[in-house]
Formats: structure tokens, sequence, C-alpha cells
């Protein structure tokens, strides 16, 4: 899960990591009174958007007076911001973060992932804040500094103190920088993060390292135990389909293609998706259903793909372990019981109780076309999809 | 023996009053597992699926000589569980659970340095379908019907895809020496390294079959292990080639975020280093019994 901005200067600020002052608004008003409390000569407002790349895209607004910031706040409520990070269709910008400017002397770049390599939280410096990462790595890979943490001892002071100096960070402020790295650290670690970036971290010209920027993604596994932290989710800034597949426990990704997915396994889903661009087609979803699903989870799951209007023949492919096909049978059934779906619907079973879901669905009657490889599966929905196609079954639009 | 386990391994299954956990255990018994109890803390003394049931793993260590455990705990316990197994002795242990934090597994990776190599837990999953060896045991949830004896190894990181190689295989004639699932996790207990260097010192297992898919740098890491240290024909599939970049795909470990993690790369990777890729999932059994007939 990701969080806007202002929160994870907030989170991170109760972990002793210094943020200029800022206040956050959802009005080109409250923006503009925001500054006046804030006090001072000169402002940066900045859209609130879970992407990065805000400052190219037009986001983020050097001000110098409560008119200023006022205009800049009407281009931005209501528009959709498009950076390199959220696709062609933008994010909404709701609300906007006022902040007090400050006097940049040096920027740096501080993050802290999950290293898959050494399984351990990494950190990962460079002396060229500002840039992206990825434009980091491959214009100046030399720039970089990397240490992992012990896990059973925590980011050591001796670790901070290698970073700092390396960065090139004079003696007296890296008492300051040891502060800013622990604090990251503890507060990755103690609220399940899974990445924490401050990209610029500044030194200012009055010698304080401050955080000008902030981005966290928690792992939505822990979301469990941190209560305070699931508040934070703002729906708004995802996919419609992809919460409303999260509220029902299934996991869903969207897709451009036409032909809706419903499989179980995550890596059998991949699967899925190549075997339809082999045989032709273009998979509109990753759909994983997840272990031991009910035949009400599966027909939630066909409901949500039905959802899509792109959708135009869907597949089913489940090859039971933790689940049943039995069960994945009854929803499937249920569901075509219930709703009226006037497109083809292929199912392929395997596993784990098949002659029992076999039966189920040659006894209900229903136009399923059923098969029993992937291969199969793949090429009779893809050739079912076709045929609809050459045969201008354009009847929805008739309709 | 075959790798990692046996018909003689005696297993326990913590969680084992679960709805699932019964109906799998009934299912690894039926294939003539040799499970012979279950840990739930509380329920000590009580009997699930006619087996006895322990409070604590180490109870149960020392009541049933127990050497191999399957975990079907919840996610926010299921860390804990697998710490206790490795404390009490248990030398292989199958974690099932989806869904554990992160940190948790860090924790738990940490925690089993504390024992001596030739002591310590052997670990797959979390997240996985577990391990069979057709013909003598189960330790898992996957359908054990699906799988001949013979003496191609399997291992993937996605259990399902494992059974569709499987069934496949099965259609041709072609058995499995022994099935192992390494888990759709970013942390997880064993790496496709590990379990090659298995399959390489295997008499049982003629060829290799590798499954992977997008995110990480565990197939890239494996191709190296292949190069320099395989001599048994490998093929591999990976999964994902229609996947996004920067989405999680299902499995939490399963995000392109960094170069060489794309399902093509990791293709060219492992085309690389010697090992057969077949393109499509559906042809992984095909393209296994072309390389036995060429070996």
């Amino acid at each position: 899960m990701d969080i806007h901005e202002y929160q994870a200067k907030e989170v991170l600020a109760s972990f002793g990591v210094v943020s200029p002052d800022g206040a956050l608004a959802y009005s080109p008003e409250q923006a503009a009174y925001r500054s006046r409390e804030l006090g001072g000569e000169r402002w940066v407002v900045k859209a609130q958007v879970h992407a990065g790349g805000r400052g190219k895209a037009g986001g983020v607004h050097v001000c110098d007076s409560d008119t200023a910031i006022y205009d800049a706040c009407e281009k931005l409520f209501g528009a959709k911001l498009v950076t390199h990070q959220t696709g062609p269709e933008g994010m909404g910008v709701y609300r906007v973060y006022v902040e007090k400017a400050v006097a940049i002397a040096r920027e740096i770049y501080l993050g802290f992932v999950l290293d898959r390599t050494s399984q351990r939280v990494m950190i990962v410096a460079s002396s060229e804040g500002g840039m992206e990462i990825e434009e980091i790595s491959a214009e100046k890979p030399e720039s970089i500094v990397r240490a992992t943490v012990e896990p059973a001892v925590g980011l050591r002071e001796f670790q901070c103190r290698q970073i700092a100096f390396k960065l090139g960070v004079d003696a007296g402020l890296v008492q300051q920088m040891v502060r800013t790295l622990q604090g990251c650290y503890r507060a990755f670690t103690e609220l399940d993060a899974t990445m924490v970036e401050i990209n610029p971290l500044v030194i200012t010209a009055d010698d304080q390292v401050v955080a000008l920027d902030a981005k966290m993604t928690f792992d939505d596994n822990a979301l469990f135990r941190h209560p305070q932290i699931s508040e934070l989710r703002d729906k708004s800034q995802e996919d419609p389909r992809e919460s409303r597949a999260a509220d029902r426990g299934l996991n869903y990704v969207g897709l451009d293609g036409n032909i809706g997915c419903i499989v179980n396994g995550a890596g059998l889903a991949m699967a899925t998706m190549d075997t339809i661009k082999l045989a032709g087609g273009e998979p509109a979803n990753f759909l994983d259903i997840g272990g031991g699903a009910t035949p009400d989870r599966v027909a939630k799951a066909f409901r949500l793909v039905l959802s899509d209007k792109k959708v135009q023949a869907i597949l089913v492919n489940i090859f039971a372990g933790i689940n049943r096909c039995d069960w994945v049978a009854e929803g499937v059934v249920q569901v075509l019981r219930e709703i009226e779906v006037d497109m083809p619907v292929v199912v392929r079973l395997a596993g784990t109780n098949v002659e029992q879901g076999q039966k189920i669905l040659a006894a209900s009657g229903l136009p399923i076309i059923r098969a029993t490889t992937l291969n199969q599966a793949a090429e009779r929905v893809v050739q079912a999809w076709q045929n609809d196609q050459a045969q201008g079954v354009n009847m929805r639009a008739a309709s | 023996m075959s790798i990692l386990l046996d018909s003689s391994t005696r297993v326990i299954v913590q969680g084992i009053t679960g709805k699932m956990a019964q109906f799998h255990t009934r299912d690894m018994l039926d294939y003539g597992t040799n499970v012979v109890g279950g840990v739930v803390p509380g329920k000590g003394g009580e009997t699930a699926c006619g087996l006895p049931v322990f409070d604590t793993v180490e109870e149960a260590v020392e009541a049933t000589g127990a050497e191999a455990s399957l975990v079907f705990v919840p996610p926010p316990f299921a860390a804990d569980s697998i710490m206790e197994a490795a404390d009490a002795g248990i030398q292989y242990c199958v974690c099932i659970t989806d869904g554990i934090p992160a940190q948790d597994m860090i924790r738990v990776k940490r925690y089993m340095y504390r024992y001596p190599k030739e002591r310590r837990m052997v670990l797959t999953g979390p997240n996985c379908a577990g391990t069979i060896s057709p013909g003598k045991a189960l330790l898992g949830i996957m359908p054990g019907h699906i799988y001949l004896k013979g003496h191609v190894g399997i291992v993937g990181r996605s259990g399902t895809l494992g059974y569709e190689a499987a069934s496949q295989l099965k259609e041709l004639g072609i058995g499995v020496s022994t099935s192992v699932g390494i888990g759709g996790d970013p942390i997880n207990g064993s790496s496709f390294r590990d379990i090659l260097e298995r399959f390489e010192a295997d008499p049982e297992t003629h060829v290799i079959a590798m499954i992977g898919e997008i995110g990480g740098p565990q197939e890239a890491e494996a191709a190296e292990y292949i190069r320099d240290h395989v001599t048994k024909p490998v093929v591999a599939y990976v999964a994902g080639l229609t996947a996004p970049k920067g989405r999680t795909m299902g499995h939490a470990g399963a995000i392109i975020s960094a170069f060489g993690e794309s399902a093509s790369e990791k293709v060219e990777i492992l085309s690389a280093a010697g090992v057969t890729v077949a393109e499509n999932p559906a042809v992984i059994g095909a393209t296994i019994a072309d390389v036995m007939e060429a070996a």
C-alpha cells in the first residue's frame, strides 16, 4: 500500500526525521490560508498523488505570494496528473501540500528497500539527489553507496557514519545524518514498510538535514498489525477495479485485452495470460482467486471480470490443489444462472475433485465450453471470441 | 532416498485442526505419507484425522520422533511456528501459508542461522504447494494423482504451474523424482539454487525442470549456478511474458522492479547458461521429453 508524501513525512517525523513546516489543503482557498499560517515568504505547493515524477509533470510549484498559491492550486485541483509512473490516464489531484521553501545547499538520494538477494533491508544512497534512482544507476552508478542491515541488531551507528562520510557530508552534520538514517530504518521495520524513499534529502544553507520529499510503501500482508497505517489508504489513487477486487479477497490487475481470465495461483494466472497471447488473443486481466476458493468467491470473481466492459470472452482455468474443482464448478454454475452472460465461457478444470466438478458443469445444461488442457482452453476461448467477432455479434452494441 | 523426504519420513502438521489442514492431512495419509501427529497450542491431548495433537512442536518431536513438519498456520503466527519447528529439531519444514509479512520472514531466516549448518532446518516456502516424491510421500497440498514416479526433478515458484508441468509429463508417460515448490514470496526459505544443488547430487533425478516467473534475482542466480555446477540437463519455463512492469502479479514476489527481472530477460539469461527454455507453458512436458530423448 502506498501513502501520500504528507502522510509519509508525518509518519517519519515521529521517528525523528525532520522535514520543512507544511500543511495540507483541500481547496485553493485553504492552501492560500495555510501559507499565511505557516508564515515566511516563499512556499512550495505540491500535488498529492501516489506517483513519482511530479515535478516534471507540473505537480510542484514554487510560489512567492498567496495569490500565486491560489492560482497554482486552481490548476491542480481536480486535474489528472500524468507522470512517467501513472500511465497515460494519470491520477486525480484532490489534496495539495503547502510547505515553507528552504534554501538548499546540497541534495542526497536516500532509499530503503527489501533486497531480495541478501534477503535483508538495504540502504541505497547517492550524492546525486533529485534524480530518479533509475537515472542515477544508469548515469552515475559510482555515486551509489549501499549497506545491508543485520536484522538481529538493526542499523548500527557506524554504518550510518560510513554512509554519511562516503556521501561527503561535513563532519559537523554526520550526527544529523545518523538520526535521519536510523529514524527511517526504525520506521521501515516497526511499521512493516517495503520501501522508504527520501529524494531529495537536503542539507540546507543553514546546515539542517531535511527530508524535502518522502515516499513510503507498506507490506499489505502486515497491515493487520498497523491499523493506523491502514487508515492512510486513499482509494482515489487506486484503479477502482483493483480496489473492488482487493475488498473481496481477490488478486486482480487490469490489462488492455478482451479475454477475461479467472485462474487459481499467480504463476498459472500469468501462464494463462501468456498462452492466450500465444493463441492470438489478448488477456483483459490477471486474476488469482487464491487457495480454498468457495463457490461464492468464484461468483464474485466472475462479476468482477464482467464489470470490465472490454471483456468479450471468459476463460476459467483451475488446477486445484488447495482448491476444489467441485466448488469452482458450483460457483460458475451459480453465477451463470443468476446473470445473463452473453459471451463465450470456457472452463478448464484439473486436479482435486475434478470428476465431481465436470459432473456439475455437465449436469447444469449451461452452454459452457469445456477444455481439459491449458493449450486447448486458450485455443478454444480465442477461437470462440474470433467466431463471435467474425459473425459481427455486436448485439450488445446494437441492443 | 529422494531429496528432502521419503516414505519413512515422520511428519507433523502444525495447525492440524483447521478445516483446510484436515482436508490435506487426509490426502497426505491416503497418499501414504507417514504423518504421525499435529500441533495446535491449547489443543494438546485431542486428536485430529485420527492423529494425536500436541501443544508444542517440542512435545510432538519427543513423542513421535517427527523429522519434518508442514506449517498450515494463519499468516500472523506462521513465522513463529516455523521458528518453533527449527528450535524443536525438525529437519525439513514446508510452509504453505500465503501472506506472511516480509519482515517476519527476514527474522525467520536470521533465526535459522543460530544453528550450525549440519543441524539447520531446511525450509521451503512459504506460499508454496509443498514437496512430493511420487510413490513415496507428499508433504503439501498438491493433488498426488497427477504425478508419476520417475526421474524428472521439478522446482518452481508457482504451485499450480508445477501441477501443470507434472500432468503434462504424466500424459507423456514421464515420471517425477521429486517436485519442490519454493513459493512466490520475495523472502523464501530455499532458492532455486538450493534445490538445484540437491537435484544435481540426487541419483534418482536425471533431468531438472525449473519453473520461474517475473521478479527477483533467483532465476539469474540459478542460471549462474547451472552454468558452473550442474551437469544434468535443465529445462525451464518463465511465466509472465505478458505481465506489465511495476505491478505485483498475485505472488508478493512477482513484480518486475529491476533490470533482469522480466520474463524475457530471464529467458535470455537462462538460455545463455545452457538451459533449454520452453517458450510456452503448454509445451513444458514436451520440451522435457525432447531433452530426455536427446540425453
